[in-house]
């Protein structure tokens, strides 16, 4: 019986491990912050790592727990993103407090982004495998071009254009989004506060989803899709509720990314940035949170730390990535790893025969 | 006029990706992998064609043919050194290891050669054909461009079907295990799979390039996606349904371009293939296979 | 057991209302006659009862093959019954136009009286019917208590917002999961293997797991595809006393395929024999036993 209950308590005691990962990593880089004890560039880099480690986590959500591999996450992120930076436009005049208006654009960027998923996820969902990986990346291009065509300006009411600034038939005012040459003059309304309780809204949200009916019917479709049919789970909605879900929470992650700018263009979310997602959750380890989490945080942080050796900076990059993929999933490389674990846990069975045989002989 | 000089170009657009779409579509058939790296291998025969013909001064077909030769020597040496050990793993571990090759040729194009765009002169020198008192112009290299792809399918074709390795190539894209029992050589079928293909995006980026004259180390990338899309909108493992994918995309493309708009040029090409799917999710002249119960 | 003349008539009416959808006077068509399958046969004991399962004139064809063709079959309310056959004769086939895996060509399914036309699976298995798989399919990266949990998806009801923001129907849902799982693990003595990781159960306790997880959907009938494919002789006799005690204990009725006869004509109480898709023959172990058309489609023509 108490082996039960610490069995139950499994999932649960691991999330903990994670948000006393993310909690302590606050804290340190909060401290060294105010303490100035990191470079500059360090500080600015802690709001885009908040947002890679949000889009992490959400990515996660449809690949790792629901087995579906999107190529085009970065394409919610951009909806994200501009939808946010129009928001926190609009709402200028009317809100003073920049913090209200970040967490009401943000709010604001999940739920078109939420819609946008939903758009992608009804077609997509008809597919699997591969070719829903290449229609994602498809719908990832299209919202990047259609993003390219958007301008977007306001002068007290919002005006929308797939032409040109001068069709946008303003009467003063300011060009919000500019197609290809996206939103400048930004302001800056994200902050590392903001970005951390962002990183640990999208790890409630994913976390607590998982392990809940929904959840485990995500699961259950991502393990065996005909037996979860079989028990009467309709695996077309819970396909899409991940990628729903994921999507809301790219956009969010997406407006924060672009409210820590002075500018931004669609072409910053293009297919490159959903791969270099995708890298985060594939080194953190399928489905595995607390990896993606870690992996998105040094990954995003090492680039900027091999600046110095420029060029070959990329290079290294791509021979890190084959190596660490060729040595974790070699068969050679994996079954010495086995070889070994079962080595020390037949010494462990042995040790507990031998403990069992001591024991048998006692009664005997 | 106008609408003609459209699907001239079109058409020769479209039979570059059919031609960079046919070693996809190989490739995908027997190794079952998104081989995100080969749209560099056009970049970098791209790149052994330029120097070959402007640095050492070599004859365009010599160049083209040495070309063809660094590609294939190259799609042998990926394959050996990057995917081959991972025939069993996950295949998401596989694309990763694909996206990182991309990553990896690029930037030693990078480093190699330099990031501004090289000017790249046209394999084919003859001058431009005049049709209808000059109102029509086709370019030879339109002409040869077709001509290859036609070609090349058609070789293809005869090469899977009537050749020993051709039919072992389809017997290991149905089942490896049982191929591998009649006494077919996987590997070596494998590695033979990727060297036409590269071989094939070699041929390809020349034509390209010839056609579009900018050579970068990010050239090959959108073609190479465009070429995957043509593959899939053709039914993927199809040899005709690729060439007919691609040249489909090519004049979707060419069109879009001249009477929508080059910014929603791109977007137009993948919402073809997003429509195509959802109304034949296995392509146009793709088969459909029911997982077993 | 002929069935009595008044329940087959009460059950032609209900059947014609389901299958057209509409009173036959409203339209004013003419009523849709079927040939009445008057050759079913159920335990005395749910001849009174709707049957849980009946099928008519069902059929499949995959291309020009007739997997299935003119398929009769009725199942009892609480009856355990065989469908037994070659390799080949498209038992499972049966299985998967039950389940609307495949979508029948021909025919209709009734479920306890109600017509399954245009369901598909997940529906399906809402209105009363679960299985298992010849090839075990359960969600190996699981614990085997989500595996039943997971069975469990339509008895517990808690929406998405209520997981991710913990309400209190979230704690209410999550512990009526884990005690109904728990109960049902226990009639299988598998309560002590719920942490387990499913995909790591031996292969016996994982057939049994799907049992289970089968079972926690709260069917009317449940289907069992080879139960005791692999088993050794010990392990299948187990078998036997499960099937019987999950049936007396749920009020179920149990349509299992087996190629173990001693399973088959230790525990059914009707058996129906296919071979190339058709039904060769029907009736109780004895009659099956004794059938020499059943004998010839195992051993061939004995001359």
């Amino acid at each position: 019986m108490m082996e039960r209950l610490k069995g139950l308590s499994t999932p649960s005691r691991d999330n903990l491990v994670t948000y006393a990962l993310v909690f302590a990593a606050w804290a340190v880089m909060q401290s060294l912050a105010s303490a100035h004890a990191i470079s500059s560039s360090m500080v600015g880099l802690l709001v885009p790592i908040t947002a890679y480690v949000s889009l992490a986590i959400s990515l996660n959500l449809v690949v790792g727990i629901s087995g579906e591999l999107s190529l085009g996450h970065a394409g919610f992120m951009s909806v994200g993103a501009f939808t946010g930076l129009v928001v926190a436009q609009i709402l200028a005049p009317s809100v003073a407090s920049g913090p209200l208006r970040l967490l009401v654009s943000m709010l604001a960027a999940g739920g078109v982004a939420a819609l946008a998923g939903l758009v992608v996820g009804v077609p997509v969902m008809r597919l699997q495998g591969d070719y829903l990986a290449i229609v994602t990346l498809a719908f990832g291009e299209i919202i990047k071009n259609l993003l390219n065509n958007l301008y977007v300006g306001f002068d007290g009411g919002l005006h929308l254009s797939m032409t040109n600034v001068a069709s946008l038939g303003m009467s003063g005012g300011k060009v919000l989004i500019n197609g290809p040459q996206g939103a400048v003059g930004i302001e800056k309304l994200s902050s590392f506060m903001a970005g951390m309780l962002l990183v640990l809204f999208t790890l409630l949200v994913v976390t607590n989803l998982v392990n809940s009916r929904s959840g485990r019917a995500i699961m259950a479709v991502r393990d065996n899709r005909i037996a979860a049919e079989s028990v009467g789970i309709d695996t077309t909605k819970y396909r899409l509720m991940a990628f729903v879900v994921a999507a809301a929470l790219a956009g969010m992650a997406g407006a924060l990314y672009a409210m820590n700018f002075s500018s931004i263009v669609p072409k910053k979310f293009d297919f490159n940035t959903s791969i270099l997602i995708l890298v985060f959750v594939v080194l953190g380890g399928m489905g595995n949170i607390r990896g993606g989490i870690i992996s998105a945080a040094l990954l995003t942080v090492l680039p900027e730390k091999l600046r110095f050796i420029g060029d070959f900076r990329m290079l290294i990059y791509a021979v890190v990535l084959i190596s660490v993929m060729l040595f974790s999933n070699n068969a050679q490389v994996r079954m010495t790893l086995d070889g070994i674990r079962t080595r020390l846990a037949r010494k462990d069975d042995d040790e507990a025969l031998a403990d069992g045989e001591r024991g048998g002989g006692a009664h005997a | 006029m106008g609408l003609l000089t459209n699907l001239i170009n079109g058409i020769s657009l479209g039979s570059v990706y059919a031609i960079i779409a046919l070693g996809y579509t190989m490739v995908y058939g027997i190794a079952k992998m998104l081989n995100f790296a080969h749209g560099d291998v056009i970049m970098v025969g791209g790149y052994i064609c330029f120097i070959a013909m402007n640095n050492v001064g070599l004859p365009p077909v010599v160049a083209v043919l040495l070309s063809i030769v660094g590609c294939t020597c190259l799609g042998i040496v990926v394959e050996r050194l990057a995917y081959k050990p991972l025939r069993e793993a996950p295949s998401l571990a596989v694309l990763i290891t694909a996206i990182g090759v991309s990553y990896f040729l690029q930037n030693t194009a990078l480093l190699v050669w330099g990031a501004d765009p090289k000017a790249f002169r046209s394999v084919i020198d003859s001058p431009s054909i005049k049709l209808f008192n000059g109102q029509l112009t086709v370019s030879p290299v339109s002409i040869v461009t077709v001509l290859a792809c036609v070609a090349i399918m058609v070789g293809l074709t005869l090469f899977t079907s009537r050749t020993k390795m051709g039919k072992a190539m389809r017997a290991c894209s149905e089942d490896k295990g049982a191929a591998q029992l009649m006494g077919i050589n996987v590997n070596t079928t494998i590695s033979m799979v990727f060297a036409i293909g590269s071989g094939l995006a070699a041929i390809a980026g020349v034509l390209l390039c010839s056609t579009y004259p900018t050579l970068m180390p990010t050239t090959g990338s959108l073609p190479g996606i465009k070429a995957f899309t043509a593959a899939v909108i053709g039914g993927i493992g199809s040899i005709p349904g690729a060439a007919l994918g691609g040249v489909l995309l090519g004049i979707i493309e060419i069109f879009a371009k001249a009477y929508i708009g080059t910014q929603l040029a791109d977007a137009i090409v993948f919402a073809v293939l997003i429509v195509v799917l959802l109304i034949r999710p296995a392509g146009l002249l793709g088969k459909e296979i029911h997982e077993k119960v | 057991m002929p069935r009595t003349e008044g329940t087959y008539k009460a059950q032609s009416e209900r059947a014609a209302g389901t299958t057209t959808g509409q009173r036959p006077a409203a339209k004013r068509q003419r009523t849709k006659m079927v040939a009445p399958p008057n050759d079913y046969l159920v335990p005395e004991r749910d001849a009174l009862l709707t049957p849980v399962l009946e099928c008519r004139h069902l059929g499949i064809d995959f291309g020009g093959l007739h997997a299935v063709e003119d398929l009769n079959l009725m199942v009892g309310k609480t009856e355990i019954a065989g469908l037994i056959g070659p390799n080949g004769a498209g038992k499972t086939t049966v299985f998967n136009l039950l389940t609307k895996v495949y979508q029948p060509t021909r025919g209709t399914i009734l479920l306890d009286g109600q017509d399954t036309a245009g369901m598909d699976t997940a529906r399906v298995s809402r209105e009363g019917i679960a299985r298992t798989f010849q090839n075990i399919r359960l969600f190996d990266s699981l614990s085997v208590e989500d595996n039943v949990k997971i069975g469990l998806h339509n008895q517990v009801s808690c929406g998405m917002w209520s997981g991710i923001f913990r309400m209190p129907r979230y704690w209410l849902s999550e512990k009526e999961f884990h005690d109904k799982a728990l109960e049902l693990l226990d009639v299988f003595h598998m309560a002590d293997n719920a942490t387990d990781i499913a995909g790591s159960l031996p292969y016996g306790a994982q057939r049994r797991l799907e049992i289970v997880r089968a079972l926690a959907t709260n069917p009317k009938l449940l289907l069992l595809d080879e139960p005791a494919a692999g088993m050794n002789p010990v392990e299948t006799e187990e078998l036997m006393d499960n099937i019987v005690r999950v049936r007396d204990r749920f009020q179920i009725a149990v349509l299992l395929i087996e190629h173990d006869m001693d399973l088959v004509m230790g525990i059914c109480e009707g058996i129906v024999v296919l071979n190339f898709g058709r039904l060769i023959a029907k009736g109780t172990p004895e009659e099956i036993q004794a059938n020499p058309q059943v004998v010839e489609a195992y051993l061939g023509k004995q001359d």
